[in-house]
């Protein structure tokens, strides 16, 4: 058994820097690239995708990616593991495949693929057998939207991806995954934890959380100190070094801009955390006030002390549905009496769209330079404030009234108060709504399935 | 004596649906008890006036000197449906700094410098 693996983050997020997990194969030493592609409603983007083209519904950047990365990882055995299949995980790994076979590896590598979180074609048979799926946040039951749902998975854990390497994958390609999972599974694979090593698998689970969100664990986004984060210019994404205990390093390669610091590891460890005794993921429930932190040298911060708890009886299930349109607008005014000239201008706006009759189920005025962020703890604004931006959404279920919407903002250049700019891009454009539904579904109702396939 | 939190603490926030979560950090061992004697849920509840319509939650990470926030109802409906510029509520956590809360006098030293 290996003592120690390295597990680089090479995405935070879909649309991440592009050259970042290249650099990360490039940079220094590594066992394993993991990639997560997936935000909450992805999903639905990609399902869209593949109603019109049935080959697409996956992370497109992923196969390019492949491209420039894979003869390394076959020469120094680099695995990876990536939520890039979204709905349609046959159809990347046939990309990947492809691309294989293009750069002469045919017959030295294996792709394994995670399947079975899709539960859209399973929705009414679910409904109709009393699983409600109510929304985790609302309590609503699913029936309130089933016919504008888009997609509907649920998040698999790491037992999947573990499986995929037993069987021998060197790319592991998964739809709806948990980003800590894509983690957790080279841990538990590599050192053999067991299905019920609660404090591992919670260790393995805080290192998904550290590197999850990329460089925000290495000076990305640091509020400690922000001046004297060396070379952002050239960040490097962090990596974890792992041990069989389930200790862990939080490292970067060296040469690399950015740092690993301990107030950075805290920041992200607070990062989009709800109660933090309970962190429930498919593996387990892991406790971040058991987390002990240390120097081990420069950028190396030593995580310890993890203690973790009997994974729960659900999985959560990301639900996308269609929920109307939306549309922002925004004009910028200036100095003399920015804030004033702004507050008049949605003054009128509001009285013209009033006298249009339009009906929207919400409407917001911001003034960006003055309160955008902080409304009102950021107090009024100053008399000699140079520029306002007036930025002015509406939302509603009629995409008419959205579209009348449109026309009233370029007008008040002309027809509104005065010194007024910034309408460069044309009329706002309308956008469809794809909202987000959280939900439980029992483990039993859902049977991931594994293949491996030889390139 | 009062002192703005941003010279005592460091933040970072996100969110989960229309909830805003608040993660706040001591700049020193010294300082956390005082935040969690003075920075309570009803004290951030109060904060947030106009800005968060539903409920505070407080929780404590005595081993990171760390108390995290739950900010409900704060996100115009969250993710997609927020019109807000600010809908992934990355912010919040610099508002929260804006808060000021009484310090024991012997602080002075050390802050501001």
């Amino acid at each position: 058994m290996k003592q120690k693996i390295r597990i680089a983050a090479g995405q935070g997020f879909w649309g991440d820097l592009p050259d970042a997990p290249v650099r990360q194969v490039e940079g220094g030493p590594i066992d394993y690239l993991m990639l997560d592609y997936l935000a909450e409603v992805t999903m639905s983007i990609m399902q869209k995708q593949k109603a019109r083209d049935p080959n697409a519904g996956y992370a497109r950047d992923f196969v390019p990616l492949m491209r420039r990365i894979l003869p390394a990882c076959v020469e120094r055995g680099i695995k990876v593991t990536a939520n890039a299949g979204g709905v349609n995980v046959r159809g990347c790994a046939d990309a990947v495949i492809d691309v294989a076979r293009e750069l002469g590896l045919s017959g030295r590598l294996r792709i394994g693929i995670v399947m079975g979180d899709d539960i859209m074609p399973r929705l009414d048979d679910l409904l109709s057998r009393g699983v409600e799926l109510r929304n985790m946040d609302s309590g609503e039951p699913l029936s309130t939207v089933r016919d504008r749902i888009q997609s509907a998975n649920a998040y698999l854990g790491a037992w999947p991806i573990v499986e995929a390497l037993r069987t021998g994958a060197q790319i592991v390609i998964t739809g709806r995954a948990t980003d800590t999972g894509l983690t957790l599974a080279p841990m538990i694979h590599e050192f053999n934890w067991s299905e019920s090593d609660w404090n591992r698998l919670a260790a393995g689970t805080i290192a998904g959380h550290i590197i999850e969100c990329g460089a925000q664990a290495s000076g990305g986004n640091c509020q400690f100190e922000w001046r004297s984060i060396p070379n952002l210019a050239d960040v490097g994404f962090p990596l974890v070094e792992a041990s069989p205990d389930g200790t862990f390093v939080v490292t970067k390669h060296e040469r690399t801009g950015g740092w690993v610091v301990i107030p950075g590891i805290k920041e992200q460890l607070v990062y989009e955390m709800g109660d933090p005794r309970e962190y429930i993921t498919p593996d387990c429930v892991a406790d971040f006030t058991t987390v002990r932190l240390e120097y081990e040298g420069r950028d190396r911060v030593r995580v310890f002390g993890i203690e973790g708890r009997t994974a729960t009886e659900f999985l959560k299930v990301s639900i996308s549905y269609s929920a109307g349109f939306k549309a922002v607008g925004t004009l910028v005014y200036a100095w003399p009496d920015a804030y004033d000239k702004a507050l008049a201008a949605d003054r009128i706006l509001r009285a013209r769209l009033d006298r249009l009759g339009l009906k929207f189920d919400q409407i917001l005025t911001e003034f960006v330079g003055a309160n955008a962020t902080h409304g009102p703890l950021a107090g009024p604004p100053r008399s000699d404030i140079p520029e306002v931006q007036l930025r002015f959404g509406v939302r509603g279920e009629d995409r008419s009234a959205i579209e009348r919407f449109t026309k009233e903002i370029a007008p008040l250049i002309l027809t509104g108060p005065p010194a007024v700019t910034g309408f460069a891009g044309g009329r706002p454009k309308v956008e469809e709504i794809v909202a987000y539904w959280p939900a439980l579904i029992p483990k039993e109702e859902i049977t991931p399935s594994v293949e491996v396939l030889d390139a | 004596m009062k002192v703005q939190l941003v010279k005592l603490a460091h933040a970072r926030s996100g969110d989960k649906g229309d909830t805003a979560n608040i993660g706040l950090i001591a700049l020193s061992e010294e300082i956390y008890p005082i935040l969690v004697r003075e920075v309570t849920a009803e004290r951030v509840k109060q904060h947030f006036k106009g800005i968060c319509h539903g409920e505070v939650e407080r929780f404590e990470l005595p081993n990171l000197g760390a108390l995290n926030f739950l900010l409900h109802e704060s996100l115009g409906g969250g993710g997609t449906l927020s019109l807000m510029t600010d809908a992934q509520g990355k912010t919040f956590s610099t508002a929260l700094l804006r808060m000021e809360i009484e310090v024991p006098d012997e602080f002075n030293n050390g802050l501001d410098g």
